[in-house]
C-alpha cells in the first residue's frame, strides 16, 4: 500500500485539484465548462463523465505506451478516447435518458476536450498505470469541482432551484425578487469561471503573473 | 468661507498622514481633500502635459452637464404619472412626484457605487479614483423609473467590479461602466427594463400621486409603438394615445428612461462639455452622420415594417440615441483616441444603433447595444489609424530618397 499511496502519487492526484487546476491554471476544457453548467445535475453528469473517461483512457494509454509508433501517436490517443466516449454515450442514453438529451453534443466533444489530449500527451505517454490512473482521476475532479462549483451559482441565482428542486421560497419572490436572467445565459459561466480564477490566484499567491 | 475651509482641512491633515491615528483612513481623506481643493501634485514620471483642471474637475463638469437631463428626467417622470392616471396637477406638484420617484435612484447608484470604490482603494493602498462620480449619474439616467433599487444596486455593483475594477481601475476599463450596469439590467431582468409597463410610474410614490390609469393609457415608449406596428406608416402617440410629432420626441415629454426622453435637455448639457472641450465634437457629430444616413437608407431602401419607415429625424430624437450620442459615446476612456478613428467610431455608433434598431425586432432600441460593440473596437480603429500613419510616411519617405 505504501507504494500505492507514495507522496508522489498523492501530488499527481492533489494538484489538479488545487495549484495545477485544468480549469482555473492551466485553462484547458472552457467550452464545456461554459455549455453545460447552466444546471447542476448535467454539470456533475458531465464531470463525472469526463473524469472515468480520461482515467481510464490515461491507464490505456499508459499501457500502449512503449508499443505506440510516435508518429501516429495522435491518432491512436483519439481512438481510444473515442470508443471510451461511446461507451459513456451509450450508458447514458440507456440509464440517464433525460440528461443525455440535456448534455446533446456535449459528450460526444469530450473527444475534443483539451483537457484529455493534453493528459495523455503530457502524462500517461512518460509513467505507469496506476499514476496515469491517478492523473486521470485528479484532472478528472479538478475538472468537475469547477463545473459543480459554477453550476450551484448559475442554477441558484438563475432559476432559483437546485437539482430542479425550488431553493428560494416564494416570500422572497412576493417581496420582488426576480432570477436573473444572466445566470443562465454562457457568458456568465465565463464571468463566474473569472471569480473563480480571481479568488484561486488570491489564495495561491505564487500563481499570480508579476 | 474657502479658507476656513481650508485650514480646517489642514487641521485635520496630519491624523490621517503616516503615523497618524487615522493612517487606515488616508485614501478616503484624500479623495475627499482632492475634491473640495485641486490637489498641489501632479504625476511624477513620464512626460504629461498639464491642464489646469485635473480629472475630478473634468468629472464633475460632466456631471453638471447632464443636470439638465436630470431635472428635465424628473418633471418628466411626474408629467408621464399625471397624464396617465389623468390627473391634473401643477407644475411644482408634478416636480417633486417625479423628483421623489427619481432621488432615491441616484442616491442608490452612488452609494454603492462609491461604497465600491472606497472599499477598493482602503485595500490597494492608492488614492480613490474618481470615474463614478460620472457613472453613478449615467445609470440613473439610463434606467426606465420602476427599476426596483435592489437591481439598480447589484447592476452598479457587477459594472463597477466587473466592467473596471478588474480591469484596473477608473481610465483603464475597455467598456462604458454605465452601460455595462444597463446592459446587465437588460439581459438579467427583462421584464423590467422593456416593454410597456416599466416606463411610467402609475403607483404613488412616497404616498403621493397614484390611481388608475385612464382607459386609453398605453405605456409603450414611441420606439416600442413603431415596433409593434402593424401598418408601414406608424402613427406615433403619446401615453394616453394623443397624436405626436417630431416636437414632441425633441422637447421630451414622452414615456422613456428618466434622463433620455428629452433631446433639448441633452442638448443643452452637450453645449456645456463641447464648449469646455471635454467631449470630442468629431465623436458626437459623426455618431448622429452615421444614425442619420444609416436612417435614411433604411427610409428608401428598406424592408417593408414600420420602423424601417421611421423617418430619419425621428430616429436621432426618440429613444436614447441623443443621450448615447452625447454621453455615451464620447467617454474618453473607452472611445477611440486618434482623430480619424474617432470619425469611424462615432459613424459606426450611429449606423449600427439604427441597424439594429431596423433589423432586429427582438430590440427596438439599440444604442447600448452599438456603444458596447464599438468599445470593443475602439483599440483595433486606433491601431489602424496610426499604423496607416506610419505606412504612408514611410511611402514619403521612400519616394522622396
Amino acid at each position: 500500500m505504501s507504494k500505492l499511496f507514495s507522496d508522489k502519487t498523492k501530488q499527481v492526484f492533489l494538484g489538479p485539484l488545487g495549484k495545477n487546476n485544468p480549469i482555473t491554471v492551466q485553462v484547458l476544457g472552457i467550452c464545456s465548462a461554459l455549455a453545460v453548467t447552466a444546471k447542476l445535475e448535467p454539470a456533475i453528469v458531465m464531470g463525472l463523465s469526463v473524469t472515468i473517461i480520461l482515467a481510464f483512457s490515461n491507464v490505456i494509454i499508459s499501457l500502449l505506451r512503449n508499443t505506440i509508433p510516435n508518429r501516429i501517436r495522435i491518432i491512436v490517443q483519439l481512438v481510444v478516447v473515442a470508443s471510451l466516449v461511446t461507451v459513456v454515450s451509450e450508458i447514458l442514453k440507456a440509464f440517464a435518458y433525460d440528461v443525455s438529451v440535456q448534455l446533446s453534443v456535449y459528450i460526444g466533444l469530450i473527444i475534443t476536450n483539451c483537457i484529455l489530449m493534453g493528459r495523455l500527451e503530457a502524462f500517461a505517454m512518460a509513467n505507469k498505470p496506476w499514476e496515469s490512473f491517478i492523473d486521470g482521476l485528479g484532472n478528472g475532479i479538478g475538472y468537475a469541482w469547477i463545473l459543480v462549483a459554477v453550476a450551484f451559482f448559475r442554477e441558484l441565482l438563475g432559476s432559483g432551484k437546485l437539482f430542479g428542486l425550488q431553493i428560494i421560497p416564494q416570500a422572497i419572490y412576493d417581496a420582488g425578487y426576480v432570477n436573473n436572467g444572466l445566470m443562465v445565459m454562457p457568458p456568465m459561466a465565463l464571468i463566474l469561471v473569472a471569480v473563480i480564477i480571481w479568488v484561486h490566484r488570491s489564495v495561491n499567491k505564487e500563481l499570480q503573473e508579476k | 468661507m474657502r479658507n476656513k475651509l481650508r485650514k480646517y482641512v489642514d487641521k485635520l491633515k496630519p491624523h490621517f498622514m503616516k503615523g497618524g491615528k487615522l493612517e487606515k483612513l488616508h485614501s478616503v481623506f484624500d479623495g475627499f481633500e482632492t475634491f473640495l481643493f485641486v490637489p498641489n501634485t501632479t504625476s511624477k514620471n513620464g512626460t504629461h502635459i498639464h491642464d489646469a483642471i485635473d480629472s475630478k474637475r473634468t468629472m464633475i463638469m460632466v456631471v453638471v452637464a447632464l443636470i439638465p437631463a436630470l431635472l428635465f428626467g424628473m418633471f418628466n417622470v411626474g408629467y408621464q404619472h399625471y397624464l396617465a392616471i389623468g390627473e391634473a396637477a401643477g407644475f411644482w406638484d408634478t416636480f417633486l412626484f417625479g423628483a421623489l420617484a427619481v432621488l432615491p435612484i441616484v442616491v442608490v447608484s452612488y452609494l454603492v457605487g462609491l461604497g465600491i470604490e472606497f472599499v477598493v482603494a482602503q485595500i490597494k493602498g492608492h488614492e480613490i479614483q474618481e470615474g463614478f462620480l460620472v457613472s453613478g449619474m449615467l445609470i440613473p439616467l439610463i434606467v426606465p423609473v420602476d427599476t426596483p433599487l435592489w437591481m439598480i444596486a447589484v447592476a452598479t455593483a457587477f459594472s463597477v467590479i466587473f466592467a473596471k475594477e478588474v480591469f484596473g481601475g477608473t481610465g483603464m476599463n475597455i467598456f462604458n461602466v454605465a452601460l455595462v450596469a444597463r446592459a446587465f439590467l437588460f439581459f438579467a431582468y427583462p421584464t423590467y427594463m422593456s416593454g410597456d409597463t416599466v416606463w411610467v410610474r402609475t403607483g404613488t410614490t412616497f404616498g403621493l400621486g397614484g390611481g388608475t390609469p385612464v382607459d386609453s393609457y398605453s405605456g409603450a415608449t414611441v420606439l416600442g409603438e413603431v415596433a409593434t406596428s402593424t401598418t408601414q406608416n406608424a402613427q406615433l402617440t403619446d401615453i394616453i394615445g394623443n397624436p405626436i410629432g417630431f416636437w414632441d420626441g425633441f422637447l421630451g415629454l414622452i414615456p422613456g428612461s428618466i434622463g433620455e426622453t428629452s433631446t433639448l435637455a441633452i442638448l443643452l448639457g452637450a453645449a456645456l462639455i463641447l464648449f469646455t472641450g471635454i467631449a470630442s465634437w468629431k465623436v458626437m457629430l459623426s455618431v448622429f452622420t452615421g444614425g442619420a444616413l444609416m436612417a435614411l437608407v433604411f427610409n428608401n431602401f428598406g424592408p417593408d415594417t414600420a420602423i424601417a419607415h421611421f423617418p430619419w429625424y425621428n430616429h436621432l430624437v426618440y429613444g436614447g440615441f441623443a443621450f448615447g450620442a452625447v454621453f455615451m459615446a464620447t467617454d474618453p476612456v473607452t472611445a477611440a483616441r486618434t482623430d480619424k478613428g474617432k470619425w469611424i467610431y462615432g459613424f459606426l455608433i450611429g449606423a449600427l444603433a439604427i441597424i439594429i434598431r431596423v433589423l432586429n425586432p427582438g430590440y427596438p432600441e439599440g444604442m447600448m447595444l452599438a456603444i458596447l460593440f464599438m468599445n470593443i473596437f475602439a483599440p483595433l480603429i486606433d491601431y489602424y489609424v496610426v499604423d496607416a500613419n506610419i505606412k504612408k510616411r514611410l511611402k514619403r519617405a521612400t519616394t522622396q530618397k
